[in-house]
């Protein structure tokens, strides 16, 4: 399946959300799911469609951590560092991540395969440490387990 | 005969390969010739155990856990199906301690339905509340919901009534009812448990508050971070309303986006609203001037949730449970380092320590527990000597703790209270909304004075200034968030002096 170009795209979510109360993140998050990211050509043709300025919608975009403003790795992995995760040794299973991957949180691999997000909650909190792959849900992980899922990942 | 097999379809359950799990468990039955009906039901909150598979027995239904794909085909051979002896053998589920000990009433169907199946709910005393609240004037639907003392359950404790008499009273053409589903606080998944493990408790409440105040529209916001609570909410929500459930009050599912401080309601209702989820000042409160101007019942999903029992049965039941203002039951997620993890609900009065060893069992180390911090990461840290206090929000109020969303997280003795002291002051500059100083300058300048503590830079007079930066955020903020980030910070400083460096007599200064 290919993907429409952005301006196309945009329109037929306008289309279909705009009339919606409070629609700005409705559509921010179709444009996301769709895309990975909000690109930034798109926000002019949101920001007429929905009769606001360029600055309320880029200060909507850059509020919300979940909103990307540039393109992510083919699969996110969103580490939790919360509380209950940390009494677990997030701030370690993160710190192996970082060396395994080769990049910081907010960072992606050098062959753009993963990205690395920090996360806070997943509500997974009695089974911690935890993490998010893509939309996959993993819990009670170790660095090992992590070695096997981006070595799985990665294949 | 075919046999029923349940598996959890909570994230809990498969963030550690439920579906993997079950998928097994039917391509053995298969294989054997065995007749098996898998139905993914919510989870029992006994979260170390998952993925807790049970069958149906004349018995009873019998509980195996954890249950990992390589021991599938060894509890075949045992005769699961039939509740056969087995290493990973719990008894009767309904027995086991941790389970049978606990006063279930907002989760007392939860783990036993299959979530999504209302001819289930139903027979779980399902939509008796509502049946019962339609039958009633809408001043006495408030009034039962006064009656039984029933607070917010999302941190504030603010008496749930007075929230639906004023909106009751305000004259509007649209009315709504706004569930704050931003269930942010580390340590907390009961929001989760019940939006993907009894969706139609939730519609069913959301449904008797629409009711009682006269609204037509609700929202039910629900983080990002939740895809599987959101989409069991999407299924629920068509299948009520199908069913005929909703008469008529267009309920809908709105994800945030990932903004901590959305989890305050004015912050919540501008998000919605499709802008920055910035807080804004009260009054007006919610209830008179709400989500686009209109007056707004805004509940925690648990708050919400605990509607339906109460008018099913009465204020009066609801209100046995519990002690001094706070009454009824609180639905405690013990979490972090401890052996025993899970959804406890119990009436309020309970202590920490009966938690963290009668029911958690310790920490998951087996190291001594150092501190426990209730109520999510703007909650304080509790030292050994105050668990024996309990849980009620005028009890804590009064050792400058909060219960909160009833989320404990257990650290054992590696924790480095000055560490997370820091931390509290970062997430709070990360997450602040920016509109008020004291939130947004004063976290990061927390930061920065906890780092000259802890590197011994003229030690003294930071503290000091520690203690009166945590004064304004205290007094200063507009909201919870900059408001009460002194709670870990202060808590970590009074009773863990010795992680910063800091001797105990120093810190009073």
């Amino acid at each position: 399946m290919t993907t429409p170009d952005v301006p196309t795209l945009v329109r037929e979510i306008l289309a279909r959300r705009a009339e919606e109360p409070g629609a700005l993140l409705l559509i921010l998050h179709e444009l996301q799911d769709a895309l990975g990211f909000v690109p930034q050509e798109a926000l002019p043709q949101i920001a007429a469609g929905l009769n606001l300025s360029r600055a309320e919608v880029h200060g909507v975009v850059s509020y919300y951590h979940h909103f990307r403003q540039s393109k992510p790795g083919r699969q996110v992995l969103q580490m939790c560092r919360a509380e209950a995760c940390k009494s677990m040794g997030a701030d370690a299973l993160i710190a192996h991540a970082e060396a395994r991957l080769g990049c910081k949180l907010h960072g992606q691999t050098a062959d753009g395969a993963v990205s690395l997000e920090p996360v806070f909650c997943l509500g997974l909190c009695s089974s911690s440490p935890a993490l998010m792959l893509g939309d996959e849900l993993h819990a009670r992980m170790t660095p090992a387990k992590l070695d096997a899922l981006m070595a799985e990942t990665r294949a | 005969m075919s046999s029923i097999v349940y598996v959890p379809c909570d994230s809990a359950a498969l963030a550690v390969g439920a579906d993997k799990v079950a998928r097994t468990i039917a391509d053995e039955a298969a294989k054997r010739g065995l007749e098996v009906k898998i139905v993914r039901n919510g989870s029992r909150g006994l979260m170390w155990l998952e993925p807790l598979v049970e069958v149906a027995t004349p018995q009873g239904r019998v509980a195996y856990g954890p249950v990992e794909v390589s021991d599938v085909a060894a509890l075949f051979d045992a005769g699961f199906l039939s509740g056969g002896a087995h290493a990973l053998n719990l008894g009767v589920t309904d027995e086991i301690p941790y389970l049978k000990k606990q006063q279930r009433l907002t989760f007392a169907r939860m783990g036993k339905t299959d979530p999504l199946s209302l001819d289930d709910y139903v027979a779980h005393e399902g939509f008796a509340g509502l049946a019962k609240a339609r039958a009633m004037a809408q001043a006495d639907v408030v009034q039962q919901v006064l009656d039984s003392g029933l607070r917010g359950r999302g941190g504030a404790a603010f008496p749930a009534g007075i929230k639906w008499k004023t909106v009751l009273g305000a004259q509007a053409a649209q009315k709504y009812i706004v569930c704050n589903a931003d269930e942010g606080d580390s340590g907390t998944y009961s929001d989760r448990m019940v939006m993907e493990g009894d969706p139609f408790m939730l519609i069913e409440g959301m449904a008797i508050a629409a009711h009682a105040v006269g609204a037509t529209r609700g929202y039910i916001y629900a983080r990002s971070e939740y895809p599987h609570a959101i989409a069991t909410m999407d299924k629920a929500i068509v299948a009520a309303e199908e069913a005929g459930y909703l008469s008529g009050f267009k309920l809908e599912v709105r994800k945030g986006a990932g903004s901590y401080v959305c989890g305050e309601e004015t912050a919540l209702l501008e998000s919605l609203e499709g802008k920055r989820g910035i807080v804004r000042a009260k009054p007006p409160v919610p209830a008179l001037v709400g989500l686009f101007g209109q007056p707004t019942v805004i509940n925690n999903v648990i708050t919400l949730a605990s509607a339906p029992i109460i008018l099913a049965h009465g204020a009066a039941f609801y209100k046995d449970f519990g002690m001094g203002r706070s009454r009824g039951t609180l639905p405690i997620q013990l979490a972090g380092n401890i052996k025993r993890g899970g959804l406890i609900e119990l009436a309020f009065g309970v202590t920490l320590r009966e938690l963290l060893f009668d029911y958690g069992g310790g920490s998951a180390s087996g190291r001594p527990i150092k501190t426990v911090q209730v109520g999510g990461p703007l909650g304080a840290y509790l030292p050994e000597s105050q668990w024996d206090t309990p849980l009620d929000y005028e009890a804590y109020a009064a050792l400058g703790a909060v219960l909160g969303h009833g989320g404990i997280v257990v650290h054992d003795d590696t924790a480095d209270l000055a560490q997370l002291a820091r931390y509290a002051m970062e997430f709070c500059a990360i997450e602040s909304c920016g509109k008020c100083t004291p939130c947004r300058i004063g976290s990061t300048r927390g930061v920065e004075v906890i780092d000259k503590i802890v590197a011994g830079k003229q030690r003294e007079q930071q503290v000091h200034l520690l203690r009166d930066l945590c004064d304004t955020m205290l007094h200063g903020s507009l909201c919870a968030m900059g408001g009460m980030t002194p709670y870990p910070v202060m808590s970590a400083l009074n009773h863990y002096p010795e992680d910063f460096g800091v001797q105990a007599k120093e810190t009073t200064t």
